[in-house]
């Protein structure tokens, strides 16, 4: 259903150019680190390629003739190349870290912040599972891109260039003959290359499924054992984690065979060199010193080639992550803000909706034509079928939501002409669906708001009727709320969420069936307690118990997303149209027992 | 360490497999290490100036011993890494079922990121012990000894002096790790901290919209956040000085062997042959000696990983099949009975359920209404046996419900839970589930077609561009509120249980499609036995029998019409959802 879905499952190359690019702008401003690394990389890629150099001067120039004192001069120049090299890659090792870590709390302060903006149309396509992994795993995944991949293999490179020039420099016909395997080398590491990066994908694939399926049936483990599907879903389970097996033992494959293959063409390089450069020694042509370093090059020259095949990994797993990651960056699904926002200070109350058209999904209207004005301090009742589109109506006036066609106005300013959270900060809203945060009791109804006093957590919990309960529990409002409140009963949830809507303090205050779970004397007691707070304040209250709303200012009847009537109860029932009729049922049962 | 003992029984299942990747191990390095030697006959014989055809044989020695050591390398990770993901494969599945068996108060009490950090992480913690760990400390353990065989065959002294460094690196290295470990750890769950503060974010994100906490919840990310680096930076700092020092220590180890294998070349104590092949030794011990202290931490890191699991693995679940389980119960007619039942959920927590008394008779229909948290829901778990009593009896059909197989009593009772849970599949799937498999499709059809009717879905379904094929987002999210709680009630529809439980399900549905709703069920209800919960009247005035539950006790009990007159407690929840007589004004 979302295009969110299947980005895990897309891999792409291994170094793109645009993404690096890209990657590198977050890094500009520790740019100062990236240089000292590759300075400081330059020098130790030529400190390790010299020791071999060192070692075949000692052989040819001072222990062949038997000269000791020259050899120590030479093994104090390779202690000094080692140290000198032990230092420098503290520092590299150090600043490139240093620098990546740096770039990744900019970057994923940059995500979690860019998602805070995002509009609820893509919330609504994107599993929330997916994109934690974009704030958390994906970033991750780069930090190893930063700091083993990049500046590694740039060393790798350097070490890779400075074997090359030692080589030639010491025997131009052996390097030569030496290098003849490169070509096998490469072509291998191309195809392993290849079928690598197919595997890769399908383990990345199957691992995307295996955790998103882990996280959902966690959650709704009652359900499963509530339908005794433990087996059914068992299988499931195992049919994942079966292809994400077959996967890894694929690349168990390939990389089986690719490792004993380097190390069979670095034998055959050894080998030549023997062979090749033997015959050279006996003809006196090549010193046996030449040999020596010939045979520790090769040694060095395929270390980072073994390595490669990882290394690749990393930054194909980087390569990944920043191209899902910059694709979030890019999504612009802004409920956006107008430029320059008209001031909303202290606003009387007063919403108009005028010609309101409006659709989720294109042109599948949801609200349409949409017309009533809610003069300030009224209550206006909202009551219609289900699936009518009344929470949509919420949903548009607190700009969670952009309208289609037509005008929301506030005190008389189009809601889209001002900020939207000056907007919202006017408006406290009781959800539908309750939303808890695990933490505790009094920050659950202030939201870790300072600015809210405990007092007025107590005061609102009060009105509410929370108290009585929370009272009873062991620590009162320090009690541990749990991961979406899972050891309080709906109805206490769904108090605290009333709770915090009060505590807000707010100038509208809309209530989508926020006393749908709750029993109706404490409902009633709610009522009672808030009409004296809602002296002056406009409100709009959703409700399908039409005695909690029978007096209201003006009740609006939806229907399929029209407004049918509207007006005073006495006013709906003389009309004999759909609330008359939902009224009589309601009445019906009443009428018959009393 | 002990913790890890309980994979023997994985390692048991691959026996073979393992014995024969140890052999391969053996066979693989056994050839490898000649591979130094024919480099130092070659050199050698170059200076007792031999002919080329002698040379082109040591050269294909060479390559031939690389060959057949690289087919046994192959073998190995056939074998040992295979097997790793094999393991890694068993211990998931034995994880998830695990886990499914586990009751809901783990689940209540236990964050979701949690579970999965166990699943993920610590399984991959175990596999690399699996793997990597075992096949690298026989793999280094035999190179190790060869190597030094042969290094001692061709210069005891040498050895001896070369070997030096050794132990401080081995020591060295596992210092380190433990350091690395300890740090890692930190991060790790800082790292979970993280994780689950952005996710409960995303979860709860149109409350932070419409309170316009977004602000607040960014600094609160970035407080995280730069925590998480401040740990990540002294991590840095040793893990920065690892690299060098370890390579400072093999150096070191070098430059013994120039030396004193370079004096003893001049005074011809040794050949250059011999040189060259100590120094290439020297890079064969170089890998066991960083592996030594790197298996060491591999190993400790999954013992402290499996340590966990076995946490896990070790909670008994509370509810389950037990030996006082009668399998020749059979079928479940449907009669329930609360015989002084008090449960509570904790021990220092109150009692929510106090001595309830209650008969619900098979085929029969009770309600059962009282205040917020007075425990109706909790009344409900215990008859699905989410939880078992604390005190008293609950028996069905006249057994015991702790002797009636746990499969069979859940196949029978369908319910519509509270809070609706619906998973991000097609709205068919989601109302089929309770459904077996193996039905045809046919039969799967029809129930599903039924169950839409019952709980009035026709109207919205007609209205979806998908119809009955339409994917729903995670948890029902682009549902609205009466539809989420409708497809519910199809899902248990379509189960069609003996037992039927409501818990508050038509909460968020209006009076005129509750109405159809229940004149529906009236019918299926038919021979079940049915349990409603609500708050309006109206849901449940039909009753057989009403129960108002207050503070955990039955407080009243009868028909609506008997408790009407009682003029108690249901009189006056009845009297506050009475609508004011304007119909007669009219
Ligand atoms: N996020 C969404 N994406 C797509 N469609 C949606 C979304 N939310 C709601 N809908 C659809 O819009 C229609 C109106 O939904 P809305 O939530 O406004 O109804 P409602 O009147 O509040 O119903 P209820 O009383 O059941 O809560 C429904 O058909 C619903 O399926
Ligand atoms: N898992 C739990 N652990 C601890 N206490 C719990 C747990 N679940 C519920 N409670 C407490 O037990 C009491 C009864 O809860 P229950 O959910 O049964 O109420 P209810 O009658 O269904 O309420 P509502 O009408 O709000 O649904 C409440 O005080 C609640 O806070
Ligand atoms: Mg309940």
């Amino acid at each position: 259903m979302s295009d969110f879905f299947q980005d895990d499952e897309v891999i792409g190359k291994a170094y793109d150019a645009r993404l690096m690019k890209r990657l590198l702008k977050y890094v500009k401003p520790y740019r100062g680190y990236i240089v000292l690394a590759i300075i400081l990389n330059i020098l130790t890629a030529a400190l390790e390629p010299v020791r071999p150099y060192l070692t075949k001067i000692a052989v040819d120039e001072y222990i062949s003739i038997g000269d000791s004192s020259g050899l120590l001069q030479i093994i104090a120049l390779i202690l000094i190349s080692l140290v000198l090299q032990a230092i420098i890659e503290y520092a590299m090792r150090f600043a490139t870290q240093y620098m990546g870590q740096r770039t990744l709390l900019d970057l994923r302060i940059e995500i979690f912040t860019h998602l805070q903006k995002l509009s609820l149309k893509f919330f609504d396509k994107s599993p929330v599972g997916r994109l934690v992994t974009r704030v958390t795993n994906d970033v991750e995944s780069l930090s190893e891109l930063f700091s083993s991949g990049i500046v590694m293999i740039f060393s790798d490179i350097f070490i890779i260039i400075w074997i090359f020039v030692f080589m030639i420099l010491m025997s131009f016909d052996l390097a030569i003959v030496t290098m003849s395997v490169i070509p096998v080398l490469v072509y291998a590491t191309f195809l392993f290359r290849k079928k690598v990066r197919a595997n890769y994908r399908d383990v990345r694939k199957h691992l995307a499924r295996l955790n998103s399926y882990m996280q959902e049936h966690i959650s709704g483990m009652s359900v499963v054992q509530l339908f005794n599907k433990e087996k059914v879903e068992f299988e499931k389970f195992k049919s994942i984690n079966e292809d994400y097996r077959d996967a890894n033992i694929k690349s168990v494959f390939y990389h089986a065979i690719f490792y004993p293959f380097v190390e069979l063409i670095s034998a055959i390089a050894v080998a030549l060199i023997i062979w090749y450069g033997g015959g050279e020694v006996v003809q006196k042509n090549l010193s046996l010193g030449v040999l020596f370093a010939f045979i520790q090059y090769t040694e060095m020259f395929f270390r980072p080639v073994r390595d490669l095949a990882e290394k690749y990994n990393i930054l194909q797993t980087g390569m990944a992550s920043s191209e899902r990651i910059f694709k979030l960056l890019d999504t612009k699904m802004f409920v956006n803000n107008p430029e320059n926002p008209e001031p909303l200070k202290e606003i009387k109350g007063k919403i108009e909706f005028r010609n309101v058209w409006f659709a989720y999904n294109d042109e599948d209207y949801v609200l349409k034509d949409i017309s009533f004005t809610i003069n300030p301090g009224e209550t206006v009742a909202i009551v219609g079928a289900t699936g009518a589109g009344k929470s949509s109506i919420i949903n548009v006036l607190l700009r969670f939501y952009d309208i289609n066609k037509g005008e929301i106005l506030i005190d008389d300013i189009n809601i889209s002409k001002v900020d939207k959270r000056e907007l919202r900060k006017q408006i406290a809203l009781v959800l539908q669906d309750v939303i808890l945060f695990s933490g505790d009791i009094k920050s659950n109804i202030s939201l870790w708001n300072e600015i809210i006093p405990f007092e007025k957590i107590l005061e609102a919990a009060k009105i509410v009727g929370a108290d009585k309960f929370i009272n009873e529990l062991p620590k009162k409002y320090d009690e541990e709320v749990k991961e979406r409140g899972a050891t309080l009963s709906l109805g206490q949830k769904q108090l605290i969420s009333f709770a915090r809507a009060l505590a807000y303090n707010p100038k509208i205050l809309i209530l989508d069936e926020a006393t749908a779970s709750i029993d109706t004397e404490s409902e009633k007691l709610i009522q009672k307690a808030i009409s004296k707070l809602l002296k002056g304040r406009t409100s709009i209250v959703i409700a399908h118990r039409l005695s909690t709303i029978q007096n209201s200012d003006k009740i609006i009847v939806l229907h399929k997303g029209r407004i049918r009537e509207m007006g005073k109860h006495y006013e709906l029932l003389e009309k004999k149209g759909i609330y008359y009729r939902l009224y009589q049922l309601q009445y019906k049962d009443q009428e018959i027992n009393t | 360490m002990k913790s890890l003992l309980t994979l023997k029984k994985y390692f048991t299942r691959y026996k073979t497999t393992i014995f024969l990747g140890f052999v391969f191990i053996f066979l693989s390095n056994i050839t490898s290490v000649f591979v130094p030697l024919f480099i130092r006959d070659g050199i050698d014989e170059l200076r007792r100036q031999i002919s080329k055809p002698a040379l082109l044989k040591y050269a294909f020695l060479i390559v031939g011993v690389t060959l057949i050591s690289g087919v046994f390398r192959f073998l190995i990770r056939q074998t040992i890494i295979v097997t790793s993901r094999k393991i890694e494969f068993d211990l998931r599945n034995d994880f998830w079922s695990h886990l499914q068996k586990l009751s809901l108060r783990y689940f209540q009490n236990t964050k979701t990121g949690d579970i999965m950090a166990h699943a993920s992480n610590d399984i991959n913690a175990v596999r690399n012990f699996i793997g990597p760990a075992v096949m690298y400390s026989f793999d280094t353990l035999t190179l190790f000894i060869f190597t030094l065989v042969l290094m001692f065959s061709i210069d005891v002294q040498l050895s001896l002096l070369s070997l030096i460094p050794f132990p401080i690196l081995s020591i060295f290295v596992y210092y380190f790790g433990k350091k690395i470990h300890f740090l890692f750890t930190k991060i790790q769950e800082h790292f979970s901290i993280l994780t689950a503060r952005a996710q409960e974010n995303l979860n709860g994100i149109r409350i932070i919209k419409a309170y316009v906490r977004e602000e607040s919840e960014i600094n609160h990310f970035k407080k995280l956040s730069y925590d998480y680096f401040k740990k990540n930076l002294s991590k840095i700092k040793i893990d920065s000085l690892f690299h060098p020092t370890l390579f400072l220590t093999i150096g070191s180890s070098m430059i013994i062997i120039m030396w004193f294998g370079g004096l003893k070349v001049i005074n011809n104590k040794l050949t250059l042959g011999e040189l060259t092949a100590f120094i290439l030794y020297m890079g064969y011990l170089i890998w066991p000696a960083i592996a030594f202290g790197w298996i060491t931490n591999l190993t400790q890191q999954a013992a402290a990983s499996q340590k966990r699991l076995n946490a896990i693995f070790a909670i008994e679940p509370e509810i389950k099949d037990t030996s006082l389980t009668n399998y020749e119960i059979k079928n479940i007619i449907g009669e329930i009975e609360f015989k002084n039942v008090s449960f509570r959920y904790r021990k220092n927590l109150p009692f929510v359920l106090k001595n309830i008394n209650l008969k619900i008779p098979a085929g029969s229909t009770y309600a059962i209404i009282g205040h917020t948290g007075c425990g109706k829901t909790t009344l409900v778990n215990l008859i699905v046996r989410f939880y078992d009593v604390t005190e008293g009896e609950l028996l069905i059909d006249g057994n015991d419900i702790k002797t009636i197989p746990l499969k069979l009593l859940r196949e029978e009772i369908s319910v519509v839970p509270q809070e609706t849970f619906l998973f991000s599949d097609t709205l068919k799937n989601n109302i089929a589930y309770g459904l077996n498999n193996f039905e045809s499709e046919e039969f799967i059809d029809e129930k599903v077609n039924e169950a839409i009717k019952i709980a009035h879905l026709t109207p919205d379904i007609e209205s979806f561009p998908d119809g009955i094929n339409t994917i729903i987002g995670e948890r029902g999210i682009t549902l609205s509120g009466g539809q989420k709680q409708r497809t519910s009630i199809a899902r248990a529809v379509a189960k069609d249980g003996k037992i039927l439980i409501l818990d508050d399900c038509l909460s968020a549905v209006d009076t005129n499609t509750e109405e159809i709703i229940l004149s529906n069920l009236k019918n299926f209800m038919a021979g079940k036995t049915s349990i409603i919960i609500s708050h309006r009247i109206s849901t449940i005035k039909d009753a057989d029998q009403i129960i108002v539950l207050d503070n955990g006790m039955i407080a009243e009990q009868g028909t609506h019409e008997e408790l009407i007159e009682l003029n108690g407690i249901y009189t006056r929840i009845y009297q506050k959802q009475l609508l004011e007589k304007e119909l007669e004004e009219i």
